[in-house]
């Protein structure tokens, strides 16, 4: 994976070399500057789109008087580069082998690994799947009953995707023409076709409202009855849009003599037209006076195609593709989603909003960004690496008294001169917890695996009951969250002290009681205890009259419920 | 709500929480902390919103207008206010007395986000600003009525997810549950000793952590866990349980989730949550509008709604809880190609009744066809300006926004005055 490479790489270590020291040893990094001096040039390792994030954040900072937080510690940078990417918390091992490490390119070569190691390729698809499938079909999508959407196909499809690294543009492309059937293991299979398999009904609306909000960051959903008074898009604009899908159609395969649902084909097929002349297939609407309009396949930046409904014609579906795949919204929208997942924090709240009338905090570096990553063939991992070595990412979570005043929970517009928490998803503590106990290579097929997830998740969705299937997750640091970190199933096998469970084979290894402690703390919380923790920990083993299986569990049932555990920090 | 010590419940946690780190305390919650019993203060306010996501169509069940182009096939019948509605809420309309209409609703969000946003808060969404939803604000305001006897969370979502708190902080969000009344992950299985300990050691990790300066999330999470700890404990956790009612009492509600979850509200308002919301979905009807509301969505709501009202009069409650029924907004007079409705906010009807509120009412009128409001309008603010009013909560009541922003209860709506005359 480094063929080709390799120049490039060597360019970047030696910039990196002449910056070595105080950029990559944590405390006392680049952008911890004396008091009161300047701040020091923020390390780029050699990439000009670091130095160019790096600048232009810090022309805010300049401009509302901000001072960065320190550096994050290596561990803290350790950990959350993980989950960022990886979608899970370090390995003891792993975290232990970056801390420990003494390279001076530390820092890069690890992003380079998460990215573009063999070895990491699987999980990465699997985070950036499971990621990608809320957006496109929701945490509830496909489970509903007699559901038109395969979870699992839309999960195979972009699986694949990511773990060839797929260039975004020609992914944006196949989720919107995509034909073929939506379920794994049906003749002529094609999982892509479940982004707009279950958004057709009422003539493609939610098909219509989808595409413009997810791939391009436009929200158009209200304009399909009424020109918004707060949105530039017209009602004309979402029914040009509109009349791309409307050769599209579901055909649901059923069980013989039932009404339950095998399968669906995404198809393609002649559109007669509301008028009834396919030769200018036409699109009808209302407005609100009751007139009645007239639209025809028209893309948002005003290229139309022919208004023919024949497909030999013109594949309305294929050229919409092709339109919003080169789009330059679509370049600035995923550089705002692939920021927001990092930093916590997008340009335009919310992000998939990026409409004039939601002006972004960082319009520059939106637009430069995006057509870096257009020159970078829509590389999105290397989209991901200027970002996760910018000095922002880099920043520690601690405010100090030059920037408590950047809290966007306090209605400020981010300035990511700290690094905002967050909590992690639900995803993503399932899978840390599965790498804090060891547990991650588990017997079951990955198949298997995603099934017994996916159950467990289940317990966390709220569908709100309408037909744009809007829902919103109950793990969201509320207390049905606590009671099962507290009490559930996975937390309780987690802490189990079974005979040669995770637990139990630490209390009875050849390690010392300090060092146990430690391997607990920094394989949940990459740092060891503290003297207090210590000193806690060692009661817990009084308490239990010496029982330190017992103990330990006590131990790691505390850690494991901590804040510090389930928020990125 | 003494234990012997001398010590409320409450203060009991608190001291375990600060007997601090490193002296693991010996204590155990002892039965006669357990066993504290329930003691129902009778003028304890509350409120139960019946939420209807997706938007109802209003026009066909609150607001009919026979004979017009865009009435629909719905009949109008008598009540025993002085008001009709739709015929198939006849059980409804014996309760009508209890309730009034507001049909005069005027709102201008028409998208479900927006509109859900917009009608449980007052505020239209705004980026830089979180505003408490309904159930956040009352629950907040309410607190102090129970003197520290509620163990169990003041905002209680049944069925649906309600809108969070906002500024208020995750102290105030609702507690989101199935209308089966089973909440998982009650029970840790350990003695209580060894669960203060545990506590005590986890507590030792957040306090570490707060410290460290790294905003609220962090602090929010501590105060969750000690919540959760109170509910864990609690005996008033019974009031989730709907199962325990008798079966008549059950079946008067209707065996649905609807029903069950109203009749899960009476109970929690009984153990004195001051806040409850019953979410009833599927009004999103862009297609066959009328034959859904009359063969299974009027039905649902009528034989819960009905038993809600007429179990809270028998038991002498309803003058002390406001109950709401609303939806983001409400469906288009016109009815489309596939015989359904679309999004419409800009004339409409909610109702409101208990809490003092005059009853069997029509409050404002739309004109013939129902496309606009012929008097006053009213907006979500003034809705929740009378809720509030009902409740006996200051509409001079101010909150601090995060950054700082002094913000009015119910966005300083007015009081519907038909509602107090």
């Amino acid at each position: 994976m480094f063929d080709g490479r390799g120049l490039r790489f060597i360019g970047r270590a030696v910039a990196a070399l002449l910056v070595a020291g105080f950029v990559l040893s944590g405390a006392g990094a680049s952008a911890a500057s004396p008091k009161g001096k300047k701040l020091a040039a923020a390390d780029d390792f050699g990439y000009p789109q670091v130095r160019l994030i790096n600048e232009r954040i810090r022309l805010a900072w300049k401009d509302y008087g901000i001072k960065p937080s320190k550096p994050a510690t290596d561990g803290e940078w350790c950990r959350r580069v993980h989950l960022d990417i990886l979608g899970r918390i370090p390995s003891q091992k792993e975290l232990v082998a970056y801390v420990g490490s003494t390279e001076s390119d530390k820092r890069a070569k690890l992003v380079a690994d998460l990215l573009f190691s063999e070895k990491y390729t699987e999980e990465y698809a699997r985070n950036m799947t499971t990621i990608w499938t809320n957006v496109l079909i929701g945490r509830s999508g496909g489970t509903e009953r007699n559901s038109l959407t395969s979870r699992p196909g839309l999960q195979k499809y972009l699986r694949d995707s990511f773990a060839r690294e797929k260039p975004y543009d020609r992914m944006v492309e196949e989720l919107i023409s995509a034909t073929g059937s939506n379920t794994p293991g049906a003749p002529n299979f094609n999982g892509a076709v479940n982004f707009l398999t279950m958004k057709l009904e009422d003539n493609g609306a939610q098909a219509t409202a989808k595409t413009a909000q997810v791939f391009m960051g436009l929200q158009v959903q209200c304009t399909q009855c009424h020109n918004h008074p707060f949105n530039e898009w017209k009602q004309r604009k979402f029914w040009e849009m509109n009349a791309f899908f409307r050769q599209t159609a579901a055909l649901r395969s059923f069980n013989p003599g039932t009404r339950d649902i095998t399968g669906v084909q995404l198809i393609d097929q002649d559109f007669a037209g509301e008028g009834g002349n396919p030769e200018e297939a036409e699109v009808y609407y209302e407005l609100r006076n009751g007139l009645l309009k007239v639209a025809y396949p028209v893309f948002v930046d005003g290229s139309s195609i022919s208004r023919s409904g024949f497909l030999e014609d013109a594949n309305r579906r294929g050229e919409l593709a092709k339109m919003v795949a080169g789009s330059e919204f679509t370049q600035k929208a995923i550089v705002n989603r692939t920021w927001a997942h990092f930093m916590g924090y997008g340009f335009t709240k919310p992000i998939d909003d990026m409409g004039p009338h939601n002006p972004a905090t960082h319009p520059v570096l939106v637009e430069e960004l995006g057509k870096e990553l257009r020159k970078h063939s829509y590389n999105l991992k290397e989209l991901m690496r200027w970002i996760v070595l910018s000095e922002a990412y880099s920043l520690s979570s601690r405010t100090t008294s030059g920037n408590t005043a950047d809290d966007p929970l306090l209605g400020e517009t981010p300035k990511f001169s700290h690094f905002y928490l967050r909590q992690m998803r639900a995803e993503e503590l399932y899978e840390s917890l599965l790498v804090a106990t060891q547990a991650q290579n588990a017997s079951g097929s990955y198949e298997q695996q995603e099934d017994t997830k996916r159950e467990w998740l289940r317990q966390f969705v709220i569908a709100f009951g309408n037909d744009e299937g809007i829902e919103a997750t109950t793990f969201n640091g509320t207390i049905p969250q606590a009671l099962m970190m507290f009490n559930g199933s996975l937390v309780k096998r987690a802490v189990s002290t079974d005979k040669g469970g995770f637990l139990w084979n630490i209390a009875h290894g050849d390690l010392s009681n300090t060092k146990k402690i430690n391997f607990l703390f920094e394989s949940a919380l990459a740092r060891t205890p503290t003297k207090n923790e210590v000193g806690i920990a060692n009661k817990l083993l009084v308490a239990r009259k010496g029982d330190a299986t017992a103990a330990l569990q006590d131990l790691w049932w505390a850690v494991l419920n901590s804040n510090e555990f389930i928020i990125n920090h | 709500m003494k234990n012997p010590t001398g010590m409320s419940r409450r203060h009991f946690m608190k001291h375990m929480a600060g007997a601090s780190a490193m002296t693991i305390p010996a204590l155990t919650l002892g039965q006669t902390i357990r066993a504290n019993a329930q003691t129902l203060k009778k003028n304890n306010k509350s409120a139960i919103m019946l939420w209807m996501s997706g938007g109802p169509s209003t026009m066909d069940i609150w607001d009919l207008k026979p004979g017009a182009v865009t009435g629909g096939p719905f009949s109008p019948i008598s009540t025993s206010g002085d008001v009709q509605i739709c015929e198939h809420l006849p059980m409804t309309a014996k309760q009508m007395h209890n309730m009034a209409i507001i049909r005069s609703m005027s709102t201008r969000e028409a998208d479900h986000t927006r509109g859900r946003y917009y009608m449980h808060t007052g505020y239209v969404p705004n980026p830089n600003v979180e505003h408490p939803s309904y159930g956040a604000v009352v629950s907040h305001e309410l607190i102090d009525q129970r003197q520290g006897s509620l163990e169990i969370p003041p905002f209680v979502a049944v069925g649906g997810g309600s809108v969070g708190p906002g500024f208020l902080g995750m102290a105030w969000a609702p507690f989101a549950v199935n209308s089966n009344g089973r909440v998982r992950n009650l029970d840790m299985k350990i003695d209580d000793k060894r669960l203060m300990q545990r506590m005590a050691t986890l507590r030792l990790i957040e306090d570490g952590f707060i410290k460290q300066n790294r905003g609220q999330a962090a602090k929010d999470h501590a105060e969750i866990l000690n919540k959760t700890l109170n509910l864990m404990t609690s005996d008033q956790m019974q009031a989730f349980k709907v199962e325990q009612e008798p079966e008549p009492v059950r079946e008067r509600y209707g065996a649905t989730n609807f029903g069950r979850g109203c009749l899960m509200a009476r109970r929690l308002v009984e153990a004195g949550v001051p806040f409850v919301e019953v979410d009833l979905g599927g009004w999103d009807m862009h297609t066959g509008i009328h034959s859904t509301l009359a063969d299974t969505k009027l039905p649902e709501l009528d034989r819960a709604m009905s038993a809600l009202y007429e179990d809270l009069e028998q038991r002498g409650l309803l003058q002390d809880t406001a109950i709401m029924w609303m939806g983001e907004f409400s469906r288009t007079p016109n009815i489309n190609g596939n015989a359904g409705r679309d999004h419409w906010a800009r004339a409409w009807s909610v109702t409101v009744g208990g809490a003092g509120m005059n009853g069997g009412i029509a409050i404002g009128a739309t004109n013939d066809d129902g496309t606009r409001v012929d008097t006053q309008p009213y907006s979500s603010q003034d809705v929740m300006a009378s809720v509030c009013k009902s409740l006996g909560i200051s509409l001079d009541t101010t909150f601090t926004s995060l950054s700082g922003r002094p913000m009015k209860i119910a966005n300083g709506g007015k009081v519907i005055k038909e509602l107090f005359a």
